[in-house]
């Protein structure tokens, strides 16, 4: 059936983030929680249960003043395609109940809230943190409730949940292109929303397979690389950055790789 | 009071001793319902666990009460299957303490997920690439071997037997019992080996990831191993603190030592085993994903390499060269710290293989995580330890579970 649906070329969404130009502003974080209908605490301040589909990390280069450096790193859910890229991501190949899947159509890593029971054994597989347990019931300030999006469902208590690359986006653009007669999208019709509120340019998201897209280009530069390649994981997140220690510190080397 | 209810020439307790202790247990046991009761109504805040601990005291908990649960199956195995008859004086006891295990492990599954209504989702949506579903399917077919092999030994009770349907019930469930065994021995392979597989086949975690056969992971197969191995020493361990308790001698020692000895041996390969896999480990699979094994177990302050050396030096390889040699196992003292440290074995490797995997950062620039688990997260493991006592207590008063007790305390 699945094949049946795939009329043209299988897509491969992904993004290619310019740590260079990343300022650690935030705002893709602001954008991604309000897009999403993230839940969020009364009490933000113990943040290893906070929902942050979208995390920015500060990478330093371990270095005392003056040659301290510092980047920012924005850490979304990184759709792996796992080993052979055959969509045996880490967190999709271990799922009990199949309430997470990976799509041969667009290379997107799915969570479907409503079949998920909360064993939370996709977390315990993702080395990435990217995945999210909802500890309690969303709580949304009087009148907020008004102000959500209608194109997300919120999620309930105990259930996981984690970065879709904006998926109800494709979906309606997907729907408009077929109105219109049309099997394709343009490059700017399917757009995170962090890629949108990036007032640097830093993010870049597009189909890693089509020539027409910039994200194709870029993910070759020379300076691009992924987070943690050596396990196989084979995200769609791309990272390029001109310095070094910020390339090297995407993976883990031996004592001996590190000279 | 209920002395028609207790075999025919065994002496126990006064009903009043018994309903205090009974009383005793059944407190911490609504202890941990009360906590459960939070867990379930409230949710998993309750809990210690946040997004770096999916998995913690529980997950450990339910691999360790199973691990120590396969006493029942290996037990079964080596009575009805390879013919070892002497340990048809064991057997009830080890039958009922799996059942316990067993049992145990499912209700603290059916807290730890976040939405306990869905969980027959795993059976229905069913992943078949996932470890947890053959997990989920094995242990649960398990536990219905489990209550066919104990429901002939409640049957046993003196007035149940009166019955005449129950009797003859009773008498042909024995006759095929073979057949249960046999099936707990091909299902605990499986779930066993599953949950080794569980940490097994996290390609993104390289603490706990291993290669293996097609699609089962090292683990897989020394999980049942250790399983196999170290069950039968809980089983020892119950039967020598009941025996405490209780001030008698309830399982003649040839029959013991026996048991011990083959665990002993099984110790022993599983050991080897284990020290051939931890050697690969660190030197082919941890370094192809950039780490060296001194970066499992340092800039932590808990995980040191004492973990390792514990695991396998002290909970391994010292129960196994004590069970192995006679005079070991003909020595009280030597015998039970063997037994102590064979039961601790696998309770550590399936903590570090829960925990630790869940405790090292991955990603470079992340940290280690500690962790410690909340009232209700603690009331809750210890809950079935009450439950498992209660459950002795009630089946050794009422039901013949040593057929060795009156041979062996002719006074009563």
């Amino acid at each position: 059936m699945k094949e049946e649906q795939n009329h043209e070329k299988a897509k491969r969404f992904g993004m290619v983030i310019d740590l260079d130009k990343c300022t650690g502003c935030g705002a893709c974080m602001v954008a991604c929680m309000s897009e999403n209908n993230v839940p969020f605490k009364e009490d933000e301040s113990k943040k290893l249960d906070s929902i942050t589909w979208l995390r920015v990390y500060k990478l330093t280069n371990g270095k005392p003043f003056p040659d301290a450096e510092i980047c920012y790193l924005p850490r979304p859910c990184q759709h792996c395609g796992g080993k052979g890229d055959h969509g045996h991501s880490p967190c999709v190949s271990v799922c009990p109940a199949t309430a997470t899947d990976y799509s041969n159509d667009t290379g997107i890593v799915s969570q479907i809230y409503t079949r998920c029971f909360g064993c939370r054994y996709c977390m315990a597989a993702c080395p990435y943190h990217a995945r999210y347990f909802n500890w309690w019931d969303p709580v949304w300030p009087d009148g907020m409730e008004k102000y959500l999006s209608p194109n997300v469902s919120v999620r309930m208590r105990g259930i996981v949940e984690k970065c879709s690359f904006c998926f109800h986006r494709y979906q309606i653009a997907m729907e408009k292109a077929h109105y219109e007669g049309r099997g394709e999208l343009e490059e700017n019709e399917y757009q995170t929303a962090c890629t949108q509120a990036c007032p640097a340019n830093a993010i870049t998201f597009g189909d890693l397979n089509n020539p027409g897209h910039a994200v194709h280009e870029l993910k070759k530069d020379k300076n691009a690389f992924r987070l943690l390649e050596r396990l196989q994981t084979n995200t769609k997140v791309y990272y390029i950055s001109s310095r070094e220690w910020v390339r090297r510190a995407g993976d883990n080397y031996l004592e001996k790789e590190k000279k | 009071m209920d002395s028609a209810l207790i075999p025919k020439g065994v002496k126990r307790c006064p009903t009043w001793q018994f309903a205090l202790w009974i009383g005793a247990a059944g407190a911490v046991l609504l202890w941990g319902v009360f906590a459960m009761l939070l867990c379930w109504f409230k949710g998993l805040n309750q809990t210690n666990m946040n997004d770096s601990y999916g998995f913690a005291l529980w997950i450990w908990a339910d691999l360790a009460v199973i691990a120590l649960g396969g006493g029942a199956f290996f037990t079964g195995f080596l009575r009805y299957i390879v013919g070892k008859d002497e340990l048809k004086n064991i057997i009830n006891y080890a039958v009922l303490i799996g059942f316990i295990c067993y049992s145990s492990a499912l209700l603290i599954l059916a807290i730890d997920i976040g939405q306990p209504l869905r969980g027959w989702f795993i059976f229905w949506h069913a992943n078949v690439h996932s470890m947890l579903t053959e997990v989920a399917f094995c242990l649960t077919c398990y536990f219905g071997v489990l209550t066919i092999e104990y429901v002939p030994l409640i049957l046993e009770n003196r007035q149940i037997d009166k019955v005449p349907f129950f009797h003859r019930l009773g008498h042909n469930m024995h006759e095929i019992m073979a057949v249960f065994a046999a099936t707990g021995a091909f299902l605990s392979f499986f779930h066993q080996g599953s949950l080794g597989g569980v940490s097994g086949v996290l390609f993104g975690r390289p603490f706990g990831y291993r290669e293996g056969i097609f699609i089962w992971p090292w683990t897989f197969f020394l999980f049942t191993w250790s399983a196999a191995a170290c069950g039968p020493c809980f089983t020892i361990l119950i039967t020598k603190i009941t025996e405490k308790i209780t001030g008698k001698k309830l399982v003649k020692q040839n029959v013991i030592e026996l048991l011990a000895k083959i665990s002993g041996w099984m110790i022993g390969t599983y050991i080897i085993a284990k020290i051939i896999d931890t050697w690969y480990w660190a030197k082919v699979t941890a370094p192809e994903a950039g780490f060296n094994l001194m970066d499992f177990y340092s800039n932590n302050p808990f995980y040191g390499i004492w973990i390792l050396v514990l695991e396998i030096v002290i909970c391994g390889v010292v129960p196994a060269i004590i069970l192995i040699s006679e005079k070991g196992r003909k020595n009280p003292a030597a015998l039970m710290t063997a037994l102590i440290l064979a039961v601790i074995g696998p309770c550590v490797n399936r903590w570090v293989m829960v925990l630790q995997v869940m405790a090292m950062p991955v990603l470079t620039f992340d940290n280690w995580v500690m962790y410690y688990p909340s009232w209700q997260e603690v009331a809750t493991t210890i809950l079935p330890v009450a439950y498992g006592v209660i459950l002795i207590s009630l089946s050794y008063r009422y039901l013949p579970i040593f057929p060795q007790e009156q041979e062996l305390n002719p006074e009563a």
